[in-house]
């Protein structure tokens, strides 16, 4: 069971799809990558929303971090209404309290996520840019957390963009493609939304 | 394991449960949350938790103490203490009263994975370890069942002919002729052969007791009954139940256990939910039952139940041809166990095996060979290595008091029968309990 890119049709695709939320500043072209990557994946229209700004409270001082259940809640309640799904983007450093820091986050069977940018930088780890894995890793984190929003929960294919990152070995290791059986649980997921 | 592992969090900080939570779905756990250390001591002995996630430090109840009360009533969850003040102190006591390791707070998300997942593949090796082992055991048990005599070639056509079937099987025979075996390897030849073989010596347990081990018992059903106990029809739910020595049983358990065989619910010992199993009953006797049904000893209505087929294996002393083929595979297996190199036995040696009446059957006979090979210095078994061979103590030795020579016969009848209380009591025609009162009266001991 290897990962390959399967591409969800439907047989009734949403007029509202899912909307990328830039919550901060991020660079357009990491949008437009990640947007054009979710469309090709799930076969949904995946639009760009206007940049918010990063509620103030969301910030720990103590850890340096902002609390990503924090900024999910502030999603939940101040995004906007229309869209199926919501995917915050965000260059900041997440954490929940019990972890060190997560690389995004998201309502399982919900609407919303997030995902954070800062660890996925080769720079973050002392490693020259390189463009080309920095938005490969983003996309896998963000296709990853819009699983979860669907039910998936953590696949024990490696290859699987389902599988558990809890490093970014784990995430460069992992294809950004839903194994079969991901493919097929999140197609059925989401046509008994459809319902 | 096939259904989703249960993982309990406990702490005091909404925050942490929260993360924890979503963290842990996110893995396809079941998950389940505790405030404190009361409240999970609660839940646990609702059901059962693979992993308890505990705080260390918390108001009320603090970690400690709740493992304590968590590894008492569940002794197989294990538990993950968390503490955002690491101590090498709290770290070792942690581990020493049974913690599987020691988290800091906050952790790195590799970390707490990592650790789950090391307690669940433990979990599925001890679990495929015990389902292996089981395998083996009944696979090797079959073996065990040696016998190239028509008797015993009938009873191998008969367990291979009811072994696929549901049918309740009644095995019946002396002691020591093999029915345990014969229920393993009809077991380990049924439908349900990957699901539980559970025996229960009914003989063994006061009625009480016998009670509780079969059906289980809720807590608080009786005095010491301090958490819910699964019984033995629980346990053997999709599997089979051996019930040994069912000659034995007294008829208010008779009452209950004919119950459960016709409407396959029971309820626990104090409790009042009826509980469905799906069970293969196989019983075993030594006692002429249908003589049981005359003297009112046992029920009628129940031993039809249970004599859907019946199995009887021959007593040693009426497959004799049978003995130099078990002496031998005695001798193999017993030279392997104790490390010696495999020894003959000699033509006279086994003339008196031959010659001998086997009153404890089959494992008599092993039991012979084993402290043969034990005690025995030559290359080969002689007749000076069997004990039924040496000269029994003639009527120059006997006591002259009547009480003595009671005690003595007693004492003798029950070193023949290795003491074995029931056959004993067959053997002297007094019930089990006189026997008791006997021993006792006269302290006679085992030597």
């Amino acid at each position: 069971m290897t990962a390959r890119p399967y591409i969800i049709k439907l047989k009734n695709t949403p007029s509202n799809g899912i909307n990328l939320l830039p919550i901060g500043p991020v660079d357009h072209d990491i949008l437009r990558h990640l947007s054009e990557s979710i469309t090709e994946h799930c076969n949904m229209p995946c639009s760009i929303g206007q940049e918010t700004e990063i509620p103030e409270h969301t910030l720990n001082q103590t850890r340096k971090q902002y609390d990503s259940k924090l900024i999910l809640k502030h999603l939940m309640m101040h995004g906007p209404p229309e869209p199926l799904r919501l995917i915050g983007v965000t260059g900041v450093d997440l954490f929940v309290p019990i972890l060190k820091y997560v690389f995004g986050i998201a309502q399982i069977k919900g609407r919303c996520a997030v995902i954070s940018l800062k660890r996925l930088s080769p720079r973050f780890y002392d490693l020259p840019p390189d463009d080309a894995l920095f938005k490969t890793r983003v996309e896998k984190t963000a296709l990853h957390e819009l699983g979860h929003t669907f039910g998936l929960t953590h696949c024990r294919d490696l290859h699987c963009v389902m599988t558990s990152s809890t490093k970014i070995s784990d995430t460069d290791g992992k294809h950004s493609a839903f194994c079969i059986t991901c493919f097929e649980l999140l197609k059925w997921y989401r046509e008994k939304l459809m319902d | 394991m096939t259904k989703k592992p249960r993982i309990l969090v406990v702490d005091d900080e909404a925050a942490i449960r929260e993360s924890l939570n979503d963290w842990l779905l996110e893995d396809g756990y079941e998950v389940g949350l505790a405030e404190g250390g009361e409240r999970a001591v609660a839940m646990v002995m609702e059901k059962k938790w693979d992993v308890v996630l505990l705080d260390l430090k918390m108001p009320g109840m603090d970690g400690l103490e709740a493992m304590e009360k968590i590894k008492a009533a569940r002794p197989d969850s294990e538990i993950l203490m968390m503490t955002a003040f690491a101590t090498i102190d709290t770290a070792v006591q942690a581990i020493k009263n049974g913690a599987f390791d020691y988290l800091v707070k906050p952790f790195d998300p590799d970390q707490i994975e990592m650790q789950i997942r090391k307690i669940i593949s433990h979990k599925e090796l001890v679990m495929e370890n015990i389902l292996l082992r089981q395998q083996l055991e009944e696979k090797s048990r079959y073996d065990e069942i040696i016998g190239t005599s028509d008797a015993m070639q009938d009873v191998f056509d008969l367990i291979t002919r009811v072994a696929p079937t549901d049918s309740t099987v009644l095995i019946t025979g002396e002691s020591g002729t093999g029915k345990e075996l014969v229920a393993q390897a009809i077991h380990g030849n049924s439908k349900c052969c990957y699901m539980p073989f559970i025996a229960v010596n009914c003989g063994a347990l006061p009625e009480t007791l016998l009670e509780s081990e079969l059906f289980g018992y809720e807590k608080g059903a009786f005095t010491g009954a301090e958490h819910t106990k699964q019984g033995r029809f629980e346990m053997a739910d999709k599997g089979t139940l051996f019930l040994d020595e069912i000659g034995d049983i007294s008829l208010k358990t008779q009452v209950n256990l004919l119950r459960v065989l016709q409407e396959k619910q029971f309820r626990r010992v104090g409790g009042q939910e009826l509980i469905s199993v799906d069970v293969r009953i196989l019983a075993a006797t030594n006692r002429d039952l249908q003589k049981g049904i005359l003297e009112n000893r046992f029920r009628e209505d129940l031993y039809y139940r249970l004599n859907v087929i019946t199995i009887h294996l021959p007593p040693l002393r009426e497959r004799k041809e049978d003995i130099p083929l078990l002496a031998t595979s005695f001798i193999r297996r017993y030279c392997l166990e104790i490390n010696k190199d495999e020894r003959n036995i000699s033509p006279s040696a086994l003339k008196s095996l031959m010659e001998y009446r086997w009153p404890g059957n089959v494992r008599e006979l092993e039991n012979v060979i084993e402290r043969a090979l034990v005690i025995g210095r030559g290359n080969e078994i002689t007749t000076g290595d069997l004990p039924f061979s040496q000269k029994s103590p003639g009527p120059k030795t006997l006591p002259k008091s009547l009480k003595m020579m009671e005690k003595f016969h007693i004492e003798s009848i029950l070193d023949d029968n290795e003491w074995n209380i029931s056959r004993s009591a067959r053997e002297l025609d007094i019930d089990r309990q006189t026997l008791y009162n006997k021993i006792e009266k006269y302290t006679i001991k085992r030597h």
